[in-house]
Order: C-alpha cells, then structure tokens, then sequence
C-alpha cells in the first residue's frame, strides 16, 4: 500500500505536531511518502524529510498554493493520486476544505476525522458530536482520509527521506487570497500545547477572560474556550475547543466557567488530567473532571494562579 | 440570482443521543428530529440575502427519507420560496452519504441553475463536513467553506471564512459553494403566520431515481458503539488542595 500524507503547512512552515501524528496513523496504512504545498516551502520540505517514517518527501512550491485555496490544492492532488492507495492529512482547517474535494473529484467517499486504523480498508471515526464511534470499512479504490490527530502520538525525529520538486497545474482561478488575520501569538498552540486553559460563559466578558490568560501564562498554556464564550464575543473563533471547533488531549486541561456540553466535552474529553472550577456543583463538566473545584471562579483562578 | 439552499432532517440537537446495544447503531425511532442547526444558518443567509435585494428566489432541498417534508416546511417558513424533497430512503436510520447527496444535488443544480449554493458546514449526526465541498468538486465551482462573513460584490462573493489560526477572507467566484459555520448570523424563528403560509408553498416531490443517481453507500457500517468513558474524579475544597493534587499527579 502507497500512502499520500499532505503535510500541514502554516506561514510557509511545516506545522511539526499536527503531520507528525498524523504521520503515526499513516504509517499503520503502509509507505508514506509527504507532501508539502505552499509557497517559499523548501524548509517545510527538508523538515519534513526528517520526520520518522516518510519513505519520501515531494515538494510543491508555488504561489498558487500558498494560501490554501482548496481547488488549486485538490488539482494538484488528483494529478497524483493514481500512485496512491490512500490519501491522508490531518483534520486541520486547511484539510477539512480540501479533502472532501479530492474525494469527489476521484469519486470516493471522505473519511473524516478518523480516530482509529483498525487495518488499510478500516476505520474508526467519531460521529454525533462523538457520542458514538462508528467502525466503517471502506470499499473505495482510493482512501481519502483527515486524522483527528488527538488520538495519535506523533511520530519521532530522525529520518532522512529523499527530498523531490514536483510541480503542479498552478492556479486555476476560481478563488483567490485577500487577507488573513491571524491572531499573533508567543503562546503555545492550541492543539499541541502540553496544557490548556479555557474559559466559557462564566467568565462573563471579553476582559475578564485576562484572568484565564493570566493563569494559561503562568502555567505556559494556550488558552481555549468553549463556544458559549466565542458566540458571546468573549473569545476568538480560533479558540474554541469543541467538536465544530479544535479537537485537543493535552496533558493537563483547566476548564473555569464551562458548564460541559457535549459538544464541548468532545473536544477535550481525551485530556490526561482535567480539572474545572465552576460555582454550579450540578454542572457536566465534573463528571469528566479529574479534580473539580466548586468555587467562585473569580476568586478561585487568580489565587490558584498566584499558587502555582 | 436565486439561491440554492440543501438542509438535513437530523436528531435535535437538544436530545441526548443513545447507542443500540447490538452496536447496529444510534436510536431514532420515536426521537425528535430537527433542521440541522448549520442548514438553518445557511437558510437564514439566503433570506437575508434576499431581503438586501441580492437574492430573488430561494429553493430548499432536502435528500433522505420522506418525513424530511418536515425540514423543508421549517425553511419554507423561515423564508424560503419552493422546495424540493428527494426521497432516497425509506428508513429514518438511513443516512445518505455525502457523495451520494452532492451527486444528486449536481444535477438539481444543473436543473436549476443557481448563482449561488449555501450549505451548511457539517451535519450533527454523522459530522461528515463534506456536502458543500463534494458539491463544488463535481459542478467545477469554486468553493468557500466555514463561512462567518458573506458579502456579495458583483460576479463574486467575497468571503471571511473561520481557519485554525483566525479568519481568511477569500473572493470567490460565482456561481460558487459556500458553507455556513457558526458565526455567519443567528437564525430567526420561523412566526404561527409564517407557519401557517409556507403549508401553501411549493413543495416539488422526487427520488433519487429520477434523477439517475445511485445512492449505495460506499462505507459499510460494520459497528457503532459507545466512546470509552471517563470516570468522574474527586471534587476538592480549596484551591491549597487543587494544587497539591495537581503536583502529585505531576500535572504542573
């Protein structure tokens, strides 16, 4: 089995985490060769080269892919797929938009957001906000499938795979690039940070979340926060951890005034330690907290960050 | 320009969803079902689209099973204009797979010629997040996904669209695919008189036959079932306490 794993690229750079596990669950489908899109990418290229695993790293360095646009991203796909029995990427923005073009295009079903690889032809996958999982087994001729890449480890350092240029048919026009605004950051990244601070509704305005990023830069976190805080403009829309929105498994997840929907818990449920302080001792939260604190969180969260 | 809205009749978003025990997947028998939550953003952009004078017509699909009826009444209601049920399943367990789906909406399309598509982004029941960009790949369109900012500017749409790392706004050109996320807008509720009106809307039934498209899915089921749980912990009195179970657990 040849496996296809387009490598996550952010601002030209190789997002490490997000392809290095999604690498992991490649790998369980047979050899994997990478490739990096985008534009001025050569460095993404030779890093992903050193990821354990890739047989091969391939190269597509072109303006036309430089910002995602998924029709110019699935063009270049398809010109290759024929050499590939699976084509994989991690459930990013970026693959969630593109790779359910690349399937229909080859006319093929899109398995997202897969949790798990029971063997190359089958797949597990959260469905219903992930209150179920469901087994399925694919009969297409060519897999097209995002990772969840909260349930893999990421795969190590220290390979050499050999580095190729490839080009492909450029833009195709349909859509084109106007701006971005990407939040600026020093703080860790959401989906890979090794703790997660989160704030929902309970926090009760845009400038009381300060204290939740008070406590995430005490602790080095990123910060999270559920939807109920980014509908009611408290947060920004790339913060929300939740099925609709980041799925994350840090090492430590702090969640302060969120009650835990669901959708909420489907998203940060796979956590290795999760504590959440909220003054409702009814709330759902607490039946997936490790340690719950029912306190005032306004009082609760600047003394634990003045403890820590 | 007439707008092209598809919606899905799905489990309510409110109702605690419950696993078969012989994992042959999830109970909706008897289950109150509703307008997929994204459909009915996507919905309430085409009314306001028209309302601001760039929309002149409004048609709802829906593909599933009959009681999809329903769904497509709901939009009626809300302010669409006509709708079209394609009954391609009997069985209210059966899920129509997106490909499926985009396929019969390809050729709705070609019939009806809209200048504009607007799905919603992923349906809540099988979180596929897949229609809209399916639909886009077979019609040759471009494609704008996870929409929070739609503005129509001439023969493109200009687009604010939610990524990992913030918003991108794209132009896309029409006729285009556009998917609804959260952010676009709030859905109004449909008022008794509205209701009322949109039982005397047009209300086209078809199958999937008709429209020559093979609806077996690609991806047997081989079992559905519960995700692992999580126990419940201990509750703490103090934040003293918090952080000295935390450091003994080496969290911090």
């Amino acid at each position: 089995m040849a496996v296809l794993l387009i490598a996550e690229v952010a601002g030209g750079a190789l997002a490490v985490d997000a392809t290095a596990k999604a690498l992991t669950a490649a790998k369980a489908m047979g050899d994997v060769t990478i490739l990096v899109a985008g534009e001025g990418v050569a460095d993404a290229g030779a890093a992903a080269a050193t990821l354990d695993g890739a047989a091969k790293v391939l190269v597509a360095d072109d303006a036309a892919y430089g910002h995602d646009l998924a029709e110019n991203l699935a063009d270049l796909v398809l010109s290759m797929a024929g050499d590939y029995s699976h084509i994989v990427a991690p459930s990013t923005a970026t693959a969630k938009n593109a790779m359910p073009r690349i399937a229909a295009l080859l006319d093929v079903m899109i398995l997202s957001d897969v949790s798990g690889v029971v063997d190359a032809d089958t797949f597990e996958r959260p469905i219903y906000a992930g209150n179920a999982i469901q087994t399925v087994k694919s009969g297409d001729a060519t897999k097209v499938i995002t990772i969840r890449t909260s349930t893999f480890d990421a795969a190590g350092q220290g390979g050499s795979a050999a580095v190729e240029s490839i080009s492909g048919a450029g833009d195709k026009g349909l859509s084109s690039w106007v701006e971005d605004k990407l939040a600026e950051s020093d703080r860790p990244e959401l989906t890979s940070a090794g703790i997660v601070v989160s704030g929902g509704r309970g926090v009760g305005s845009e400038e009381n979340f300060a204290m939740i990023e008070k406590l995430a830069d005490k602790l080095n976190a990123a910060v999270g926060a559920s939807r109920a805080a980014v509908d009611s403009g408290f947060a920004p829309n790339d913060w929300q951890v939740g099925q609709t929105g980041k799925v994350v498994a840090p090492e430590l997840y702090v969640a302060v005034g969120i009650s835990g929907a669901i959708q909420h818990l489907a998203g940060m449920k796979d956590s290795k330690v999760i504590v959440a302080i909220n003054k409702d001792e009814e709330a759902p939260i607490f039946q997936v907290a490790d340690f719950g604190l029912v306190a005032d969180l306004f009082e609760a969260v600047p003394e634990l960050t003045e403890k820590l | 320009m007439k707008v092209l809205v598809p919606v899905k009749r799905v489990i309510d978003y409110n109702v605690k969803v419950r696993v078969k025990a012989d994992g042959s997947g999830v109970d909706l028998a008897n289950v109150k079902m509703s307008m997929n939550p994204f459909d009915e953003i996507a919905v309430e952009e085409a009314i306001r689209l028209k309302e601001a004078g760039k929309a002149d017509e409004i048609v709802v699909v829906s593909i599933g099973v009959k009681q999809s009826q329903e769904t497509l009444r709901t939009a009626l209601a809300m302010g669409a204009d006509r709708a079209i049920l394609v009954t391609a399943a009997d069985d209210v367990h059966t899920d129509i797979e997106p490909l499926a789906v985009a396929k019969t909406l390809a050729k709705i399309v070609e019939e009806e010629a809209p200048g504009l598509v607007i799905c919603g982004k992923q349906a809540i029941d099988n979180d596929m997040n897949a229609t809209g960009q399916m639909l886009s790949a077979l019609l040759g369109w471009g494609q704008a996904t996870f929409a929070s900012e739609l503005e129509i500017d001439g023969d493109a749409a200009k687009v604010t669209r939610e990524v990992d790392g913030g918003l991108q706004t794209i132009s896309v050109k029409l006729p285009a695919v556009i998917t609804a996320d959260l952010r676009l807008n709030e859905p109004r509720y449909a008022s008794l008189p509205n209701i009322m009106k949109a039982k005397k809307k047009p209300l086209d039934e078809k199958t999937a036959a008709d429209y020559g498209v093979d609806t077996a899915p690609r991806l047997t089921i081989v079992k559905t079932g519960e995700p692992a749980a999580r126990e419940a912990g201990i509750k703490v009195g103090s934040v003293d306490e918090l952080v000295a179970k935390l450091k003994e657990a080496g969290a911090v």
